[in-house]
């Protein structure tokens, strides 16, 4: 009982670094949820077409047909965002889940074998860091008129340096403790000694980077769609809306508005999910 | 020193395992002719990756008699071994002679001159913004840590830190711009003091996701250095508190901002895109994307040279600065071999 009353009163000092109250977790996991929905049928609970065009409603306020209002073409603005979230969600998660396999098996190698791999696979990551990843995505994406899954290759290999410094530090950590030892003195092949015991303890930190990377990549994709690069102009998308809205201020500001605060609160309640679930699955975490 | 031995202690300083100082400096200078080589190569490759042949790109709208292609094909050393037309391109772009744009048909170096200026102003005027207002909350939230204030700024420093700057920057037209009229809506204005208040809106705009990120960096270092043994025996010994906080918490706390700098000035620089297109700022940024547009390959190319240096310079002069502030960090930065 004695460790109970230790852990419900609390760590003494306040080293401690935040953590999101459990409200939060739940409204980002709600708004991640619906995020999903969307995506999966959003052309099904949209209330328009998002294609629908009015040239005769032209650019309007929110009303009680069109919740938000209209676009400069008199489309549904409510609707060209639900439908939208498909193309401004797709990408990151390619990119995320790519990343990830990429990156880890990267800097597990790295982290586990040492040596001349490790030197080599981090020169690399270094050269990559010093890479400015919106202007190499603007430039390549625009010069070779390249449409969006270029542009999705593209910022997965620009993200794939994080992953693995993240994953090598993680297997470096691991490496020196007594159950990694007792297998390699097992004789446990180093083959099975990575997928099958260095993979499952990395995996939760991996799992909660690779929300960031969603977060992260989700914001230069759309980025690259505001600068009307990647999404295919007339394609229900946010940064299109936004693009094509935000010079008509005064006819509907929330056409602008709204594709803009979809993206942040996805991009937040993302990496909010990523640092809640690396507080739970790491031994870091729960060490705090 | 014999030349064998000079190259022994590069490849130990580059493999970090004599001498840690060194090592990280020699790491850090090494790689800097290397980026320039990568950078400069994959610059070079802009004229092959657009669709057509080079000499179309290049001669953009122009009438491709036998005369001008020659011309082009000269100019741009379209002939000859891969290795020849890169090492011919690289020895012009050495002497900043990058060819015309073929928009304007002016120097590229010119086209560039006349719109560096206003991006790196907006980019000052952002950094102050970002380090001075994301050290100042920063340090509030961890002196008040979970009271109303921490909380408050916390939870908008998750907001903003996910913001794209193009996003946070339509928020402010439309607050600054559009209701209030504060602010002007365009443009940037002629004199010191326009100039200023035009950039603020874009500058604020910009430093919104930087300063996020330096306001949870700042908290979570300065909380932690609030719990170090050294600030229990200060206020122990009776120190005002006010001393505590600014000379043992505030500048121990700043090292860990300080390794954000170069992350920092590098986001600034490529963000600058994005809001010098929201608020219609003829800065680097507009001229990037209007090149793209009319696949002007030659500011391009330019363009990104420039702000490569630009960002490795940023970084060069962050790594300097870091192992200035902190003696400690000489040791700790060595990089581990791992056995």
């Amino acid at each position: 009982m004695a460790a109970v009353t230790l852990t419900e009163v609390g760590p003494i000092s306040g080293a401690r670094t935040s953590r999101a109250p459990l409200l939060i977790v739940g409204l980002s996991f709600a708004w991640i949820a619906m995020i999903v929905i969307f995506c999966v049928a959003g052309t099904l609970i949209a209330p328009f077409s998002a294609t629908a065009q009015n040239l005769s409603i032209g650019m309007a306020g929110p009303s009680s047909q069109h919740w938000l209002g209209t676009n400069n073409l008199g489309s549904d603005v409510l609707s060209i965002i639900i439908v939208g979230t498909r193309s401004a969600v797709i990408g990151p998660v390619v990119i995320a889940a790519g990343s990830m396999a990429i990156g880890s098996a990267l800097g597990m190698i790295a982290g586990y074998f040492g040596g001349r791999a490790d030197t080599v696979i981090m020169r690399w990551a270094d050269v990559m860091y010093a890479l400015p990843g919106l202007i190499v995505a603007i430039v390549v994406v625009g010069v070779t008129g390249g449409g969006y899954w270029l542009a999705v290759l593209v910022i997965t290999i620009l993200s794939i340096p994080y992953d693995t410094r993240v994953v090598r530090a993680a297997t470096l950590e691991q490496r020196g403790r007594p159950y990694l030892e007792a297998a390699m003195l097992l004789g446990v092949r180093n083959r099975v000694l990575l997928i099958r015991h260095i993979f499952p303890n990395v995996l939760p930190i991996e799992l909660a980077n690779a929300f960031l990377t969603f977060a992260f990549s989700l914001v230069t994709l759309a980025s690259l769609s505001f600068l009307g690069l990647g999404v295919p102009p007339g394609t229900p998308d946010w940064g299109r809306l936004l693009a094509s809205s935000y010079e008509q201020l005064s006819s509907n500001a929330v056409a602008s508005i709204a594709p803009g605060i979809m993206l942040v609160l996805t991009a937040a309640s993302a990496s909010i999910l990523g640092d809640w679930l690396f507080e739970r699955l790491s031994d870091r975490g729960r060490a705090r | 020193m014999p030349a064998r031995a000079i190259a022994r202690s590069i490849w130990s300083g580059w493999k970090g395992t004599r001498h840690p100082v060194l090592s990280f400096a020699l790491r850090r200078i090494l790689i800097i002719p290397v980026l320039l080589l990568i950078i400069s190569f994959l610059v070079f490759s802009l004229t092959y990756l657009a669709p057509g042949s080079a000499v179309t790109a290049l001669l953009g709208g122009k009438p491709s008699t036998p005369q001008a292609i020659a011309q082009i094909e000269a100019e741009y050393h379209l002939n000859g071994s891969l290795l020849h037309r890169y090492l011919g391109w690289l020895g012009g772009a050495v002497h900043l002679q990058l060819g015309a744009s073929i928009r304007t048909s002016q120097p590229v170096v010119q086209v560039i001159q006349s719109s560096l200026g206003v991006t790196i102003d907006l980019a000052i005027y952002a950094f102050i913004l970002t380090i001075v207002v994301g050290i100042g909350l920063g340090f509030l939230a961890a002196v008040r840590s979970r009271r109303a204030a921490d909380r408050i700024i916390s939870g908008a420093s998750v907001i903003g830190i996910s913001a794209p700057a193009f996003a946070s920057g339509i928020i402010l037209l439309y607050v600054f711009a559009e209701v209030l009229g504060i602010f002007p809506v365009y443009g940037l204005g002629s004199g010191f003091f326009s100039v200023f208040w035009h950039l603020t809106l874009p500058a604020v705009a910009l430093s919104v996701s930087g300063m996020a990120l330096v306001v949870k960096l700042t908290r979570a270092s300065m909380i932690e250095v609030l719990d170090r043994d050294y600030v229990l025996f200060a206020r122990a010994r009776g120190l005002p508190r006010s001393r505590i906080l600014f000379s043992y918490v505030l500048r121990n706390g700043m090292i860990p901002v300080v390794t954000a700098g170069g992350l920092i000035v590098i986001y600034l620089l490529t963000s600058a895109v994005l809001v010098e297109v929201t608020f219609a700022i003829p800065g680097t940024g507009s001229l990037l994307v209007q090149s793209i547009d009319f696949k002007d390959i030659p500011v391009i190319q330019g363009l990104t040279l420039t702000l490569a240096v630009l960002i490795l310079a940023a970084n060069l002069v962050t790594d300097v600065l870091y192992l200035i502030l902190d003696p400690r960090i000489r040791g700790g930065l060595a990089w581990q071999p791992s056995r």
